[in-house]
């Protein structure tokens, strides 16, 4: 009952969203005040509806409904509630309702916090998000119904992947399609103002708060991917270039140069043709990631094992939002006079700049993703592009990134003298070089940390030696205080999501120099790794909820003190007759130290002991720049949009 | 009907990380460091996306072994990899080698940045250009009012 409930929800939601695409633009070309002003309750309407079917999802997951395929085949009785709860979402059908659901909320949202908008503006939002709505919840009903039963019911299901029952990727997904989902709003501000023929500075001040927003989430969404990728797999690495990694970073990177072409429309009114073209770039990738996890087209170890009924719909679904916004992007943009002259050397030329790497770093991404797939089609060659190929295609663009990264928010709008910059910049480049030199003095001949190192001081440097110039902390130490609590949260914001970035390459350049070591060690046996005293006290069985595991037993001493106990584990799940390998890892301020127990033959135990460097520091970066993100978007000026011209950009009827 | 959807492939090919064995490992450290930097460029074969340094697939063991005899056997990197390389062809190198079909993809960075810089180059002297025939010169009749307006101001200065 549950099931067909949340089925005929998600009908409903479809319908609702149908109203929502054609009323509003239907009003909004022939003048009727009402129909436009329906799109705002048929958004919220639509929220209720997919929220109901969501909710009747993670009912039928919670009671362990047999009788539903998708709980059959994700679920079983013995999962701990959080798992049963995950399991929703754990899944490809679950999964889209979640999406759904999600772009659903952003809808709910404009309508909600967007009464300043102007109404033709918003219903026109609102009708691009319905229609973006109508596609998927299209897919989801036609190809993916996640309230399908089964009869007769099983009796019990087969249980979810024991990888992916962890916290850290319970809460993954939904991150990570904040993410994405949210560029579908910054599309649909920008498939509107195409539709009107008109970016101004307005225009940019309410991309950004969603910009900020959608970009926040899928930092923290990326982080926490890797995070667990870490932690999980067991292997002690933590980026691996895999093509659904790839699939995040594009939208990252197109969203991250959308949020500082923003602040140049807002701030300068230049840069708005360019910036709905990164607008509808963020999107875009956002679908093209949705359609590479999910059609199988690629050979990767996390995607959605698929099926080319669903490839072909959501190639459908990218070729009509994409080729179909960029279309009207080719007949609108032109007629878009371009404004706000600037010198080569200025902020705006900064943040050009930021954008023109940025780009070109999407730009090697998508190339080494799909060249693959190309390479096999066109020239019946099989290539393999890896970890090796991007690491040093992506380096002669990050390092100048980087290094233009710390000057470009001290420049002045319009016309800017680099040499006060530089000389505000010293200690950092100072800091910067003697980093450099530590490392390759104390680290051996190794470029590669060394350089990340260096990269990071600057950036933390850079964004202090900021934040000392704006509160004048040296020149006027007196009213520094108040100073810092009159700058604007936007301008904290940018020093700290810059600090942020430097605080993950530091945490990367330390791994770059983790070492480990492989070894059988009896029980009582110690080996030496890393200036550490690994001791196997003993190894022996437990029972967890839904597995057994062997569980090794590892004390960790420096100088005859112990440092810390490690429980490496090796688990066995009946359910699926799956092992999972569970590392042991004791983080501190000053890095990682992981433990992963392997095969245990004549009495020893394999133990691969890794001294993982500054590695938390990589996602804790990721969470500073998530911070600084919010702090942003706590700013006044962005939260509340400018005062909206009502009476000329209202509804005329 | 019951269509088999695995979230994550891990599921099914249970890429099972490597944990390895000390056994397969070299005696001598730098030959060993060196072993893993060139395992790392090349690909299990049989994994999703994995180097033969991270995966637990036999394949993926057997030419660690290889990988390892070569090093111990004396032979530079390139020789190990070329070793390896002509028996499984350019599918197992991660960095894949530049030729024709490859140009495109190592020529990326390049060509991104290239037509970065020309569209940005273009748009700047359109906009110039637009600029300027915004200050177009000013038309018969604008002339004229003007100087009606300027012998207006002489009067009045005058006066």
């Amino acid at each position: 009952m549950i099931a067909e409930l949340g089925h005929f929800s998600l009908c409903l939601a479809f319908a609702l969203a149908f109203a929502q695409t054609v009323l509003p633009l239907w009003g909004a070309a022939r003048g009727h005040s009402r129909l436009v002003a329906a799109a705002a309750p048929l958004a919220v309407g639509q929220l209720l509806a997919t929220a109901a079917a969501f909710a009747a999802l993670l009912a039928v997951f919670a009671v362990n409904d047999t009788s539903v395929i998708n709980v059959v085949q994700n679920s079983h009785s013995a999962k701990p509630m959080l798992y049963k709860l995950a399991g929703a979402w754990g899944n490809h059908e679950g999964s889209m309702l979640l999406w759904v659901l999600i772009l659903a909320l952003c809808g709910g949202a404009v309508a909600g916090f967007g009464r300043d908008l102007p109404g033709l503006l918003r219903a026109r939002v609102l009708a691009v998000l319905g229609m973006v709505a109508l596609g998927f919840l299209g897919f989801v009903l036609a190809t993916s119904n996640p309230f399908g039963r089964v009869w007769p019911p099983a009796a019990d299901g087969q249980g979810l992947n024991p990888v992916l029952q962890d916290p850290g990727l319970a809460f993954h997904p939904p991150l990570l399609y904040l993410g994405y989902v949210g560029y579908a709003v910054t599309f649909a501000f920008a498939v509107a103002a195409l539709m009107e023929g008109r970016v101004d500075a307005a225009w940019g001040r309410w991309v950004r708060p969603w910009a900020l927003a959608a970009w926040s989430f899928l930092t923290l969404g990326i982080a926490l991917g890797s995070w667990w990728a870490y932690y999980e797999l067991g292997w002690g690495g933590w980026w691996f270039w895999d093509p659904v990694e790839n699939a995040s970073l594009l939208p990252w990177l197109a969203g991250s140069a959308l949020l500082h072409s923003a602040i140049v429309v807002e701030k300068r009114e230049a840069l708005k043709v360019w910036s709905v073209l990164l607008a509808l770039l963020a999107f875009g990738f956002s679908l093209l990631g949705t359609f590479l996890v999910r059609s199988g087209v690629l050979n990767s170890v996390h995607a959605f094992a698929n099926d080319p009924e669903r490839g072909v719909f959501i190639l459908g679904l990218l070729i009509f939002y994409v080729g179909g916004s960029f279309l009207l992007f080719a007949i609108r943009a032109p007629a878009m006079a371009p404004t706000g002259m600037f010198a080569p050397l200025s902020r705006e030329g900064g943040l050009v700049l930021n954008n023109l790497l940025l780009c070109a770093m999407a730009a090697v991404v998508l190339t080494g993703t799909l060249w693959p797939m190309f390479a096999d089609l066109l020239f019946q060659q099989k290539i393999s592009v890896g970890p090796p190929f991007f690491n040093s295609a992506l380096l002669p663009l990050a390092a100048p990134l980087i290094a233009a990264m710390a000057a470009g928010p001290m420049l002045a709008w319009k016309r800017a003298r680099l040499w006060p910059v530089l000389q505000r910049l010293w200690w950092a480049a100072l800091a910067a070089f003697g980093a450099f030199a530590l490392t390759l003095a104390y680290a051996g001949w190794r470029i590669g940390p060394a350089l990340g190192f260096a990269a990071a001081l600057w950036l933390i440097g850079g964004a202090l030696a900021d934040i000392v110039e704006r509160i004048a902390l040296f020149r006027r130490p007196a009213a520094a205080w108040s100073r810092a609590r009159g700058l604007p949260r936007a301008a904290w914001g940018a020093a700290v999501a810059h600090a942020g970035l430097g605080v993950s390459i530091l945490g990367m350049a330390g791994m770059g120099l983790a070492t480990d070591r492989l070894a059988a060690v009896s029980p009582g046996q110690s080996l030496q790794h890393a200036g550490y005293e690994w001791r196997l006290d003993r190894v022996e069985d437990v029972i967890g909820p839904n597995w057994t595991a062997r569980r090794a037993t590892v004390t960790v001493l420096r100088n005859n003190a112990v440092v810390t106990v490690l429980t490496p584990e090796r688990r066995f799940f009946p359910v699926g007759r799956m092992n999972t390998t569970e590392a042991a890892i004791r983080t501190s301020i000053g890095g990682d130290l992981y433990a992963v127990l392997g095969e245990e033959q004549n009495g020893q135990a394999v133990l691969r002991v890794h001294d993982n460097p500054l590695a938390p520091w990589i996602w804790l970066g990721g969470a500073i720049m998530a911070l600084g993100g919010a702090l942003s978007l706590s700013d006044r000026r962005v939260r509340v949009a400018a005062p909206a011209p009502r009476a000329a950009a209202g509804v005329k009827v | 009907m019951l269509r088999r959807i695995a979230f994550a492939a891990l599921l099914l090919a249970g890429p099972a990380f490597a944990v390895g064995l000390p056994s397969e490992m070299l005696q001598d450290p730098a030959q060993e460091a060196r072993a893993r930097e060139i395992g790392r460029e090349l690909r299990c074969l049989v994994c999703q996306n994995q180097s033969i340094e991270d995966s637990e697939a036999g394949l993926a063991r057997d030419l660690r072994r290889i990988v390892r005899e070569r090093v111990s056997a004396g032979e530079s990197d390139a020789q190990v990899v070329a070793f390896v390389h002509d028996r499984y062809g350019d599918f197992v190198l991660l960095r894949p080698p530049f030729n024709a079909v490859t140009a495109v993809l190592w020529g990326a960075p390049l060509l991104a940045l290239g037509g970065g810089v020309l569209a940005i180059v273009l748009s700047r002297r359109r906009m110039r250009s637009a600029l300027v025939a915004e200050v177009a010169p000013l038309s018969p009749e604008e002339r004229a009012r003007l100087a009606a307006l300027e012998l207006i101001e002489e009067d009045k200065r005058i006066s």
